[in-house]
């Protein structure tokens, strides 16, 4: 069956979109609204902007990718479709960070899980940050609009065995599970969510607010990096960019200048905080780059007596949030459990170990079920979450401290883990860490095993695929870099609009929360620099 | 004996991470950062790919020898769609590796890479994998992750591992 590609359909019906690696000569271009990123804030961006009569530009660093495209190979999703080809560090190189970088952002390559902010983190938002305007009630039509237009809905197909596992642990176990939420429609479960989906079932960006912004005439810049804003008399001027080289990953010789009347930040929580520092923006209050959180990502893999086949099927459906709820959101750190799709390079990198020991949990890679926690970071003095910089050449890195609190937190998380897994009936499992070498096969030997295991920042292998703040939003200008509706507390024509402008980590995979949050805020700003009300989210 | 000969190593091996970490990272080098392994790097890495895949790579010799180039052509391509800042790390860590001061005290390899004892490489591996020292911990993971990600991304390592590839549609 032939599958349609909507954004070769729309380049044929001339979309105005500029690959700048291959531009020849400088490039000056004015609209209305320049946005910085293409992910779930810059798409819900474009799309509310360009409904309300703006002229918008969307400037992307990665490539412009679709269906077409998109062949369901970690050798060529992960160069083409992620930062760093997936192997994005941090500063001492012990969190590997997953992040997109092609249009459409993270949204074309995760994992479609979908949750709404926790009331919880929402109350210590109210609470720590002075966000009261962004309370349960008023954030609910901005979710029921944006779960319509992403067709968010409960995922009625048998949860694929890595994920049931997961449920039926932790019904032995007696501790709640519930069923993920997914932005799809006519999801083939397939399974190769985070390669891009190759169905246009995944209603990411890349075929939703991005195309709608399009057909509305918005024009979108790809292969360029948004260099720094020049400011003028306490505003934005203009915003400098670099077409990237060919392979994509260099500064190439052309210069792109971009004017507007106003400028929105999209670039994700290590982009956004980064344009704003080589920009040299007003920061009197020390917050920009601050606060940035991860979820670090602990991880248990399992050996099970049957095929698991974790590459097959929608990747996460299965979720439990037990450990969330043992006490107050600022107690000990809590973490969400989940299962994450098992693919040969990303399992096989994520596995300690080398040679005979790494092959012999290789071998049995069909029978291997994995869990993941997402530790909730950021709602305790003891999680301070980490600080974006630069390098010398101007390119962003986080510094992320793994603090005693945290490492708590993961034990814990190690912990539940294994216990769950030989409820659900594994023959041994292996706490991903360096000095675990053959695993444990009782959940007593493994109580004893992770209990003794030295946590440390690189024995201890640690992932993130939700990275939050950075530009925080708070009450008043001490406390954030921006206001509630995301705009910037000292520069009048600039907004910052993804998942930046958390101030804590969300405590769920953070897509919805983005989605809802910019959806309320570019409707504001529509209004503001329309003096009409926003267009209806559609 | 086995304690002065620690020290030593200790001494020196702190100098050598002290140059290490001298050189330049992602700063004016970056910018005009390397995109392909020179012979030496790829040696080194030739060296220790079926150390690192000790069981997975095929054990025909002929077979070997294509998957261990194919592994290292894999690297390769892998650092060569890093940023600079990346590229500028990894070359400065393979140029450690093949500089035979550090080879001998920080890797305790003695022979020259392609002469080293599969058991001298993997002895290497395990020290990296558990120093003290975070540069090397971290430059053990990183030869782990490119070299088992270049394998695992070819289709000629699925069979072994009953992975099936993703279905046609």
């Amino acid at each position: 069956m032939a599958i349609s590609d909507p954004i070769r359909e729309g380049l044929a019906r001339g979309w105005k979109v500029t690959d700048a690696s291959r531009l020849t000569r400088d490039l000056v271009l004015e609209a209305d609204v320049v946005v910085v990123g293409t992910g779930a804030g810059g798409g819900v961006t474009a799309e509310i902007l360009t409904r309300a009569g703006l002229a918008v530009i969307l400037v992307e660093e990665g490539g412009l990718k679709s269906s077409s495209d998109f062949k369901m190979r970690e050798s060529e999703a992960y160069p083409e479709l992620y930062q760093e080809s997936a192997a994005r560090k941090t500063l001492d190189k012990s969190i590997n960070i997953l992040q997109g970088r092609t249009v459409g952002g993270s949204t074309t390559i995760n994992w479609t899980s979908s949750f709404r902010t926790p009331p919880a983190t929402l109350e210590y938002w109210q609470s720590e940050f002075g966000l009261a305007d962004l309370g349960r009630e008023a954030l609910a039509p901005w979710f029921e609009r944006m779960e319509a237009r992403l067709d968010v809905a409960p995922w009625n197909v048998a949860p694929n065995e890595n994920n049931d596992l997961l449920r039926r642990g932790a019904e032995k176990l007696g501790i709640s599970s519930g069923l993920i939420r997914r932005n799809v429609r006519g999801c083939w479960n397939l399974g190769y969510c985070g390669m891009g989906c190759p169905t246009n079932a995944k209603q990411s960006m890349l075929v939703t607010t991005i195309p709608s912004a399009l057909d509305a005439g918005a024009r979108l810049l790809t292969r360029a990096r948004a260099e720094r804003l020049r400011f003028a008399h306490g505003s934005v001027e203009s915003l400098e960019c670099r077409a990237l080289d060919a392979a994509g990953t260099d500064a190439g010789p052309q210069r792109i200048t971009l004017r507007a009347r106003h400028y929105v930040l999209a670039a994700g929580a290590i982009g956004s905080p980064a344009v704003l520092l080589r920009s040299a923006a007003p920061d009197p209050y020390r917050n920009l780059g601050a606060r940035t959180f991860l979820h670090p990502v602990v991880i248990s893999s399992a050996l099970m007596p049957e095929a698991v086949d974790g590459y097959k099927g929608a990747p996460q459906t299965v979720y439990s949030d037990h450990y969330l709820e043992q006490g107050p959101v600022s107690g000990p750190i809590g973490f969400k459990l989940e299962a994450p799709p098992i693919h040969p390079v990303l399992y096989g990198i994520t596995l300690q170990g080398f040679g005979a020991q790494h092959k012999r949990l290789m071998k049995e890679f069909a029978n291997v079920h994995a869990l993941l926690a997402l530790l909730r970071d950021g709602f305790n003095p003891e999680s301070p979450g980490g600080m974006v910089g630069l390098r010398n050449d101007g390119s962003p890195v986080l510094s992320y401290p793994m603090t005693p609190f945290i490492w708590d937190g993961a034990r814990r998380a190690l912990l539940a883990m294994a216990e769950l897994q030989f409820a659900a009936g594994a023959k041994r499992v292996y706490p991903v860490h360096e000095q675990v070498v053959d695993g444990y096969g009782t959940w007593k030997e493994a109580k004893e095993g992770i209990e003794r295991l030295p946590l440390v920042p690189l024995q201890t292998r640690l992932v993130s695929a939700h990275v939050m703040g950075g530009c925080g939003m708070a009450g008043d200008p001490r406390r954030g870099v921006v206001d509630s509706r995301g705009r910037h507390w000292q520069i009048g024509n600039l907004s910052v609009q993804d998942g930046s402008l958390f101030p804590t980590s969300i405590g769920a995979n953070p897509q919805l929360s983005i989605y809802a949050l910019v959806a309320r805020n570019a409707s504001l700003l529509a209004e503001a620099l329309t003096k009409r009300p926003a267009p209806a989210i559609a | 004996m086995q304690r002065r000969a620690f020290l030593r190593t200790g001494i020196a091996g702190a100098a050598l991470l002290a140059v290490a970490a001298r050189l330049p990272a992602g700063s004016a080098r970056a910018e005009g950062a390397a995109r392909a392994l020179g012979a030496s790097d790829r040696a080194v890495l030739a060296a220790i790919v079926p150390v690192m895949l000790a069981g997975a790579l095929p054990a025909e010799a002929e077979a070997h020898r294509k998957a261990v180039a194919s592994v290292v052509d894999g690297v390769s391509q892998t650092i060569a769609g890093m940023p600079p800042a990346t590229r500028a790390e990894l070359g400065e860590l393979f140029m450690l590796l093949d500089l035979a001061p550090a080879r001998r005290l920080l890797a305790g390899v003695s022979a020259p890479w392609p002469e080293a004892s599969a058991e001298e490489i993997a002895a290497f591996l395990q020290k990296w994998r558990s120093s003290r020292f975070a540069l090397l911990q971290s430059g053990y993971q990183a030869l782990h992750d490119l070299i088992i990600a270049a394998w695992y991304a070819q289709p000629e390592s699925w069979p072994a591992i009953g992975y099936p590839g993703a279905r046609e549609i």
